[in-house]
Order: C-alpha cells, then sequence, then structure tokens
C-alpha cells in the first residue's frame, strides 16, 4: 500500500524574500508614493503602499505575515502624514491578513484575478479607512465619494498589475 | 490551547488592532497644546520618520528641480521680451492706482489710530523650497527645506504672493511640516472682503477649503473674495486666502451653509513658499518709502485735477515720474498762473486798483494810481490761459459806510 503526505496548497506554493527585498521594496514605495505627488498632483490618487502591502500577503500567503506587513507598511504611511498614527495602520493590517487567507485559497499568479484582488481590496480600503474615520475617530465631515473610490481602484489595478510582474522575479521558491 | 493554535492568526490580527485602536484612543485625547499637535511621542516617532525621509526627498527634489529648471528657464527666455513689455505695462497701471490707493491707506491709518488698532505687519520672512509631501489625498501636508536652525517655529503662517498656503506643523532641526489649509485638522480665521462678514476656514477630508460655520444670507455671493481676519493669530490681517466658489446648505450641520473657497494659491502645484517669522506694528523702511512716493504723487495729481488750466501742462511732469520705477518722485513744482496782459487797461484791470494804505476813507477814488503792465511777468509764457473771474459788466452797489 502507498503511503501519501498530504501538503496543504499554501504549503507547497509559500515564498519567501530576501531581507532586503522585504525592507527596501516597502520602503521605496512609500518613499515614491510621498515622492510622484510632488511631480505630479493627480498621482495622488495611487496607493503603491497598497499594492506593496498586498503582494507581499498574496505571495507570503501567511495571515501573520500579512498582517505585520500591512500593519508596518500602513504605520509608516501614517507617520508621514497629519492623521493619528494608527488609522492606514488598521486598514492595511486587515488587508493584509484577508489577502493572505485569500491567497493560500486561490490561483493568485492568474492575472485577472490578481487585478480583480487588487480592485477589490482598493475598495474595501476606502470602507475600512470610512470606518475608521467616520466612526472610529468621530470626524463628521468625512463622506465615502463612491465615483473617486472607483477610480482610485482602477488607477491602483492598473499600475499593480506590471508592478506584481516586476515583484516576482524577487521571489525565492521554497 | 487548542483555541489559540486553531486561531492563532485571527486572534493575532486582533490584537494588533486592538494595540493600534488603543494608540489612535491615546493620541485622540491627549490633549493638544496650540505648538505641539501631537503628544511627545508620537512627535518623536514623526520626527525619526521624517529624519529618514527627508535627505532621500531633498536629493530627489534637487534632481527633479535642476531637470525641470532647466527646461523651463530655456523655454522662458524665448517668451521674455513679451513678459517684459506686459510687465512694464502693468507697472504703470499700478503705479496710477497706487496714488488712489495711497489716500485710503492714509485714511485707514488715521481711522486706526483713532480706534487704537495696532495692525500687524509682515516684518521678516524665510523663503523655503518644497521637497516632499504627505503621499496621501486625505492629508494635506508639505515638507520643507528649512527648520528651526533657520528661526522656524510651529504655527508660523506660510504664504507665497498669492495668498496662505498653510501654517507650519512639526519643525525639525533642517525640516519642517506645513498644514495646509485644505488638510482637515486645518484652520483660520477670515473674512469676507465686501460684506465685513467674518469666518472660520476649514479644509476638508477630499481636500475643498471651506466655511462651515455661517447661516444664509443673501449677501454672500459666488465670486466674494476672501482675506485673513488676523483673529487666529497666525495669519496676518489681509492676506488672500481665495474666492467663494459655491454655496449650498450643510446637510451634516443644519441650518448652517457649506462654502466651499477656490484657494488663491495653486496648493498642488506650490514650489517655494515665505514663512513669515516676524510681524511689526510699523511698515518696514521700504514701505514706508514706497508709501510716501505714492502719496507725493496723488497729491500730484489732486492738484491736476483741482486746477484743470494747468492739468495738460502737468501730464508729462508726471509721467515722467512714474517712468522711473523705483525711484522716489521729485516734488512737483506747480506754477501760479498771472493774467495776460491788457492792450486797453481801465479801472477793473487787475493792478489798478492803488493800495488801501494810500487810499482815505470817504475820499472817492477818480482816477487809477498806475497803469498795469504791458509786459508779461518774466518766465511765465504767453501761453497760459488766465483764471480770472471776467469783470462785471456794471459797478456793483457801494456800500454803506458804518456809522
Amino acid at each position: 500500500m502507498v503511503t501519501r503526505s498530504y501538503m496543504s496548497r499554501r504549503e507547497v506554493e509559500q515564498q519567501s524574500f530576501s531581507l532586503s527585498v522585504a525592507i527596501f521594496v516597502p520602503v521605496g514605495a512609500i518613499l515614491l508614493q510621498v515622492l510622484l505627488p510632488r511631480l505630479i498632483p493627480a498621482l495622488s490618487i495611487l496607493d503603491l503602499p497598497l499594492i506593496v502591502t498586498l503582494f507581499f500577503a498574496i505571495s507570503r500567503r501567511s495571515p501573520i505575515a500579512g498582517t505585520t506587513t500591512g500593519a508596518t507598511i500602513g504605520l509608516l504611511q501614517d507617520v508621514l502624514t497629519s492623521q493619528p498614527i494608527g488609522v492606514n495602520g488598521m486598514a492595511k493590517s486587515v488587508i493584509g491578513y484577508t489577502a493572505a487567507s485569500l491567497g493560500s485559497r486561490i490561483d493568485v499568479d492568474n492575472t485577472s484575478t490578481r487585478a480583480l484582488l487588487t480592485f477589490g481590496f482598493s475598495l474595501l480600503q476606502s470602507v475600512l479607512l470610512y470606518l475608521i474615520e467616520r466612526r472610529l475617530l468621530g470626524i463628521r465631515g468625512f463622506h465615502l465619494l463612491w465615483l473617486h473610490e472607483l477610480l482610485r481602484a482602477a488607477v491602483n489595478t492598473a499600475v499593480a498589475v506590471p508592478v506584481f510582474f516586476l515583484l516576482d522575479r524577487t521571489k525565492h521558491q521554497e | 490551547m487548542d483555541f489559540v493554535t486553531r486561531f492563532k492568526n485571527a486572534l493575532f490580527l486582533i490584537l494588533v488592532l486592538l494595540a493600534q485602536a488603543i494608540a489612535l484612543a491615546m493620541q485622540v485625547r491627549t490633549p493638544a497644546d496650540s505648538n505641539q499637535p501631537d503628544g511627545r511621542s508620537v512627535r518623536l516617532i514623526r520626527m525619526w520618520a521624517t529624519a529618514t525621509v527627508a535627505p532621500f526627498e531633498r536629493a530627489a527634489h534637487a534632481v527633479g528641480y535642476g531637470m525641470h529648471h532647466g527646461w523651463s528657464d530655456y523655454a522662458d527666455l524665448r517668451h521674455v521680451r513679451q513678459q517684459n513689455k506686459d510687465l512694464q505695462q502693468q507697472i504703470t497701471h499700478m503705479r496710477i492706482q497706487e496714488a488712489a490707493i495711497a489716500e485710503d491707506a492714509l485714511e485707514g491709518r488715521r481711522l486706526q489710530a483713532m480706534l487704537h488698532f495696532r495692525e500687524n505687519y509682515v516684518g521678516s520672512t524665510v523663503v523655503a523650497q518644497i521637497i516632499g509631501a504627505s503621499g496621501s489625498d486625505q492629508s494635506h501636508v508639505l515638507l520643507i527645506d528649512k527648520g528651526s536652525r533657520d528661526g522656524l517655529k510651529a504655527d508660523m503662517a506660510v504664504i507665497t504672493q498669492d495668498g496662505i498656503v498653510g501654517k507650519l506643523r512639526d519643525v525639525e532641526a533642517t525640516t519642517a511640516h506645513v498644514l495646509e489649509i485644505n488638510d482637515q485638522t486645518s484652520g483660520a480665521g477670515v473674512l469676507l472682503a465686501s460684506t465685513r462678514i467674518r469666518a472660520i476656514l476649514r479644509g476638508s477630508i477630499v481636500g475643498r477649503v471651506q466655511i462651515g460655520n455661517l447661516t444664509s444670507d443673501s449677501r454672500i455671493k459666488p465670486g466674494e473674495q476672501i482675506l485673513t481676519s488676523g483673529g487666529d493669530q497666525v495669519y496676518p490681517r489681509g492676506l488672500p486666502v481665495g474666492t467663494i466658489e459655491s454655496i449650498s446648505v450643510d446637510p451634516d450641520h443644519q441650518p448652517y451653509t457649506a462654502i466651499v473657497v477656490r484657494p488663491a494659491v495653486n496648493l498642488d502645484r506650490v514650489e517655494e513658499v515665505l514663512i513669515i517669522t516676524g510681524t511689526q506694528s510699523d511698515l518696514t523702511p521700504a514701505a514706508l518709502q514706497d508709501l510716501t512716493t505714492a502719496e507725493a504723487q496723488h497729491s500730484a495729481d489732486v492738484s491736476a485735477e483741482r486746477l484743470p488750466g494747468i492739468h495738460d501742462d502737468q501730464i508729462p511732469a508726471i509721467g515722467a515720474n512714474a517712468a522711473a520705477p523705483g525711484t522716489p518722485s521729485a516734488p512737483v513744482q506747480l506754477t501760479i498762473p498771472h493774467p495776460l496782459p491788457t492792450f486797453h487797461a481801465d479801472r477793473y484791470t487787475s493792478g489798478s486798483t492803488p493800495p488801501a494804505s494810500g487810499m482815505t476813507p470817504g475820499v472817492q477814488n477818480a482816477a487809477p494810481v498806475s497803469t498795469p503792465q504791458s509786459s508779461p511777468p518774466q518766465g511765465q509764457p504767453h501761453s497760459q490761459p488766465s483764471t480770472q473771474r471776467p469783470a462785471p459788466s456794471h459797478p456793483s452797489p457801494k456800500p454803506e459806510s458804518p456809522k
């Protein structure tokens, strides 16, 4: 009788990154996020830290790693704004956790799946930010502009697909 | 133990969220000093992050600035001649307007003195360049390349030649954060220019600048200019803020209106700013000199208007003063008009009346003592018209002598 050992999809395809990539890619994304809107103000609609969070979360396929990555990138983003520290941190923690959980269940190497994921998570982040600002911090003037958020999700998706391809080259298969 | 192992991922997320929620609550509850909007620990974290990011931003700005301005300097040269001509015309127009404004300024100063009101003029400024931004469209913060070493402090006003930009928030040694007026945490005391209504200007989460503490008023119309009121102790009074773009009912704060303001400064395209490091109650020497020049010119204009006969002759002199920008105008020498010489002198002719000292009360003066000069006074041109009133055709009734 042949004995088979079953391994989950997560265990089969869990990928890791070198320490330099894990540090410099998020920091580079935050720096670019700070610099690009100075050159082209319309690019403030783009959220590079979100794209990087999504990439690391779905590649590592570990909810704890995804949560940690999201929280770290979000908190770094908050430090450079006028907002209280934790607004983006909380939103991106949830994004990282959810993306990593989904990454272990579906094929995230497919381009259309990645595009759908980015679009969906961009909208989810808008809703999370709305809930944090409006309900947790009690800012009454905060409104969710759906058209603007849909446009943001579309722009993030358009940028995320090529960025994911570029970052795929930094992966180490385990 | 099984529970923890089974739900470790979810528990980890809950722990991370809980920690951040507590941190948020502490930040919101920390009593904010006007000079220190954040608590000490948050301020330290922001300072470290800024210190880490600033060198990269400074380098990127230097490279981008060099490339952008290298090209734009070349492109601008093509339009310099036309721009120069336009600017010369603008200077001429402004010098004409300046004379009218000088009188209003003098009147304003007299009224202020009467009310014991002390105006704060911009005393000293520091020029800084924008090297970075917050990178989020929900937070409108700029990073500038000057800090406490250059004398900057929190809450100093940041302006450009077009109007106000914001105020300093966190000031480090070599960098500082500028909180723009369209940030959701920003605010300023403003004045509606024509209606003189005071209001509070606030930013919003979507980057709009709006006034939300006014009830509906039919006098407030789109296009009205907004100025700083000086009441917030940050921005000096009278600086341009923007113009009213739209007025609508605020659904969140009935019965107040939501007045959207278009900022005077294009906040997305600011490259250089001025930080007001000091104000003074008197005008600067340069400003005083400008005002004196304007007053002198205004006096000349008023004299010319009141003496229409010499108006045309004085235009070249005023025009010559206006054509030399930056030089104080010389005092205008107005010539007193003299009558033209008469061909047939009579008793009504100017100068024919004897002096009062040579007249005796009750004795009629039969003949003129002297005839007028037949030649004009030296140095007076013949072309000057007479401003003397014509003599009456009949003698005026003799007044009764006192008893």
